[in-house]
């Protein structure tokens, strides 16, 4: 027990290191000159000794591999750095915009499982005709790229219809089309593999067993047969729900809905390496920590491998 | 019993099902009466298991069912809508399947498993259905019941999943209980005890409906039997007299193709033409011993372990050895979890041994490096149980051929296609199997295609591990006669591993008998059947199917 999680942490450990060290010289990739980020951008007029004063106090005239040690010294002490663009610490900013794109990515998670279960379960109980429908329906709505769903869903929501906001406005209703955007190819993709598995399951002896002491057609599907589907798509979760917050960028932005994915991308516009930075360890983080939960819950869901 | 009680448990007459336009079950008409077990014995297609879940209306969606009666416990069944079988299936009629770890839901404790009837059927609170489970498998005679129903299926030894399963179906103490193939996974010692299970269920005043595709098996317990042909009951009577004195010509085949108790060379498989025919000479294989020197293949003191999840090692195969003469066969028996298969695994150096080593003709074998066995590799064949799994699937068998022959990179068709068909005719195919997929073929097929392959190198010695143990009994007879006359044309030496003592007994010269990875007796195998020495070998024999009736 204890060796496992010491394992778990050396390897979440591990995998932070590499999200910095990786995204570090990623963004320096982008051209332009940092100096420049910090005096107000690649319009601003700086002039070349408030540049070279700049480079000095940051640390930009420093060999790379200096800068990169220091950069992980105040990773390392959980310092995030200051925003270049916007001369605030990084952490309380980035913080303060994780709640929303969270939201977000819970919901169209929640959804994307309901639609999927429903799309499943209906598709493998209603015959020839269903389960081509429900197929179909699976590989169209995985296919679906989240920009054109997006756009569509305004024209005929909020343009066609005017049911929904196209602009999120913070309420309630403003989160509709954004979350339905990122669950339907999500949903998609989770009925594809539970239906699979659905139909595996209700093929198997053990169903048959069931039906031969009277239990039920809703019954073989709640008792047995839906907690069979489930697995693969509960390990799936994990990895969908990183999916959903890279997802929630272009979201976001189509949306004009405040959240990281729009931080991360005004960030990488700005070139302000610490803002990027600190985003992408944030999301890290969180997708660490999922993959925990969906561990957790295949454990839960599966007895099997709680035996030793 | 009242006469208001009827004696049948269940009364079938010209029962027909058909899938689409075919046929499956042909009108079959047959009654059991409670306390009395009748055994429907069939080769794999012939209807028996359709018919038996026709009699739970479980048939299927696109099954057509009809009969002119069908009644269970006196009650008609015919036409019922889902919700009037629901209500009878579990109460009135009990269904045993095959292989318990799949036929009770994994993810659930069996305590839930056999409570779900209780709870379906019954208006019993939780305690009390608690404490009938217990009963159950009490009665079944699962030792400490109350730990044992928290337990999954996976964690419990074959034998003990399928009292569980037979306890799940029992709950209701149903007047009738259809138990399908229900000892086919199971190892001979474990398949005594569940047919002595179900044997006193059957004396409790249960009728039981068996089936299987192996007459010994059910020999030993049925009352009467029905052998099934094509959709058909072509023969039924006492065990005694089916077994005896079969009248027809398929029940004549089956009890021919028992193994058990036929001397070595007798064969099992009987043509049509050959069974109107005066009777083939049998000529056993002269069991003249050669010279001690001429061991082909030795293990001299083999061990090998694995760790165990937990991190402990397993001890898969301790200190054996053994030697195979040229010319003849060596018979590995054992239960499963004895090592065999480890053991084939060593001798095909596939894997390689902790301690001691493997000889072939008096060579070094697994302690010489990969290189040189390579040039030894084609005398030392293979065939495996599981033929399906072990083809490439997208292959036809003609590209599954010439890959074994060595010539899938050099083109030379007709030349290439002429030997394929020597090939196939010597296991008795025909040139049309050569384009087919694994899939599209019979299991036997599959395992002739095996046995091509293996062939197709001209081993010297042929190391089969389970050859015929997912085969119908008929098909083994057809395999076992094939394997046997190749040895007789090619003087191949075989390793004949398999858990069925009955098999081993009808091919083998020397027998070895593993248990928990170590050699506990081996000789000639008519001594070992005549006078067995170890406790173990006398157990292992006295539970072999045997035609008893």
């Amino acid at each position: 027990m204890i060796g496992r999680v010491a394992a778990r942490l050396g390897g979440a450990v591990f995998v932070l290191w590499a999200v910095a060290s990786i995204t570090f010289f990623a963004v320096r990739l982008i051209p332009g000159d940092p100096a420049q980020a910090v005096l107000g951008g690649p319009g601003s007029q700086a002039s070349p000794e408030a540049l070279a004063m700049v480079r000095n106090e940051y640390g930009f005239d420093q060999p790379v591999l200096v800068q990169y040690l220091a950069q992980l010294g105040r990773l390392a002490t959980g310092d995030l750095g200051r925003s270049y663009a916007l001369n605030q610490d990084v952490g309380p900013l980035v913080l303060s915009q994780l709640g929303g794109t969270l939201l977000l990515a819970v919901l169209a998670l929640a959804l994307a499982w309901l639609l999927a279960l429903a799309l499943a379960a209906w598709s493998t109980r209603g015959g020839t005709v269903a389960a081509r429908v429900g197929s179909g329906l699976e590989t169209v709505a995985a296919a679906l790229p989240h920009f054109w769903l997006a756009t569509s869903l305004i024209v005929v929501f909020s343009i066609w219809l005017g049911v929904f906001p196209p602009v999120s406005t913070g309420g309630a209703t403003g989160l509709v089309l954004p979350v339905l955007t990122l669950a339907i190819p999500l949903a998609g993709f989770l009925g594809q593999i539970m239906r699979e598995s659905l139909l595996l399951a209700l093929e198997s002896p053990f169903v048959l067993s069931a039906r031969s002491r009277g239990e039920s057609e809703r019954g073989v599907l709640w008792t047995h047969a839906l907690r069979h589907a489930s697995l693969p798509a509960i390990s799936l979760s994990g990895w969908a729900f990183g999916s959903l917050i890279s997802g929630a960028v272009v979201v976001e932005t189509i949306f004009a809905r405040p959240g990281l994915g729009r931080t991360l991308l005004n960030a990488v516009t700005l070139r302000d390496v610490p803002m990027v930075i600190g985003v992408v360890m944030i999301v890290a983080v969180v997708y660490i920590l999922m993959t925990l939960l969906t561990d957790a819950a295949t454990r839960l869901a599966d007895p099997r491998l709680r035996l030793s | 019993m009242s006469m208001t009680e009827p004696a049948a448990a269940l009364t079938v007459r010209n029962l027909r099902v058909g899938f689409r336009a075919d046929p499956v079950v042909r009108g079959v008409s047959f009654e059991i009466a409670r306390g009395e077990c009748l055994a429907i014995v069939g080769e794999s297609g012939s209807g028996k298991s359709v018919t038996a879940r026709s009699l739970l209306g479980l048939a299927g969606a696109n099954a057509r069912v009809s009969a002119d009666r069908l009644e269970l416990a006196g009650r008609n069944v015919l036409g019922l809508t889902d919700r009037a079988w629901r209500a009878r299936r579990g109460k009135d009629v009990g269904l045993v399947l095959q292989d318990a770890l799949v036929s009770l839901d994994p993810l659930r404790p069996i305590g839930r498993e056999i409570a779900d009837s209780l709870r379906l059927h019954t208006t019993l609170g939780a305690a009390a259905r608690a404490r009938r489970v217990l009963e159950l498998l009490d009665a079944v005679g699962l030792p400490d019941p109350a730990r044992q129903v928290q337990k999954l299926s996976g964690q419990l030894s074959g034998g003990e999943r399928q009292r569980a399963l037979i306890a799940a179906a029992i709950a209701l103490d149903p007047p009738l209980l259809i138990a399908d193939e229900p000892t086919t996974a199971l190892d001979v010692t474990v398949q005594a005890q569940i047919l002595a299970l179900l044997e006193q269920i059957t004396r409790a005043g249960t009728a039981v409906l068996l089936i299987s595709h192996d007459l010994a098996v059910v020999s030993r317990i049925a009352d009467r039997v029905a052998v099934m042909h094509d959709g058909l009951l072509v023969e039924t009577g006492s065990s005694r007299q089916v077994l005896g004195s079969p009248r027809r010509e398929q029940t004549r085949r089956m009890v021919a193709a028992i193994p058990a108790d036929k001397p070595r060379g007798t064969r099992l498989s009987l043509t049509l033409r050959a069974a109107d025919a005066p009777s083939p000479p049998r000529v056993p294989i002269p069991s003249a011993v050669p010279p001690a020197s001429t061991a082909v293949l030795e293990a001299i003191g083999l061990s090998r372990s694995f760790r165990r999840p937990d991190g402990s090692r397993h001890l898969a195969v301790d200190d054996v050895s053994f030697a195979l003469q040229r010319g003849t066969t060596l018979g590995i028996v054992g239960e499963s979890g004895s090592g065999k298969t480890t053991t084939a695994r060593l001798l095909l150096a596939l894997l390689a041994p902790e301690r001691g080593e493997v000889r072939v003709f008096g060579e070094p074998w697994s302690a010489a490096s990969e290189k040189t066995r390579r040039g030894l590799r084609p005398s030392v064949g293979a065939i495996y149980q599981d033929a399906l799994g072990s083809f490439d699937p997208r292959w036809s068998v003609a590209e599954i051929l010439t890959d074994a022959l060595g010539l899938l990179q050099r083109r030379r068709a007709p030349l290439t296609t002429a030997r394929l068909v020597t090939l196939l005719d010597e296991v008795g195919l025909a040139a049309a199997v050569l384009p087919r997929r694994p899939l599209e073929l019979s299991g036997g097929q599959r395992q002739r295609v095996g046995i091509a392959r293996a062939l197709a190198a001209r081993p010297e010695i042929l190391i089969c591990d389970e050859p015929v143990s997912s085969l119908d009994v008929s098909v083994q007879a057809q395999v076992l006669d094939l394997l046997d006359d190749l040895q007789r044309e090619r003087g191949l030496s075989l390793i004949f591993i398999s858990h069925d003592l009955g098999v081993v007994q009808h091919v083998s010269d020397e027998i070895a008998v593993m248990r928990a990875g170590c050699l506990v007796e081996s000789g000639p195998a008519a001594r070992v059947f005549a006078a067995p020495q170890h406790p173990y070998s006398m157990q292992l024999l006295a539970a072999v199917p045997r035609l008893s009736a």
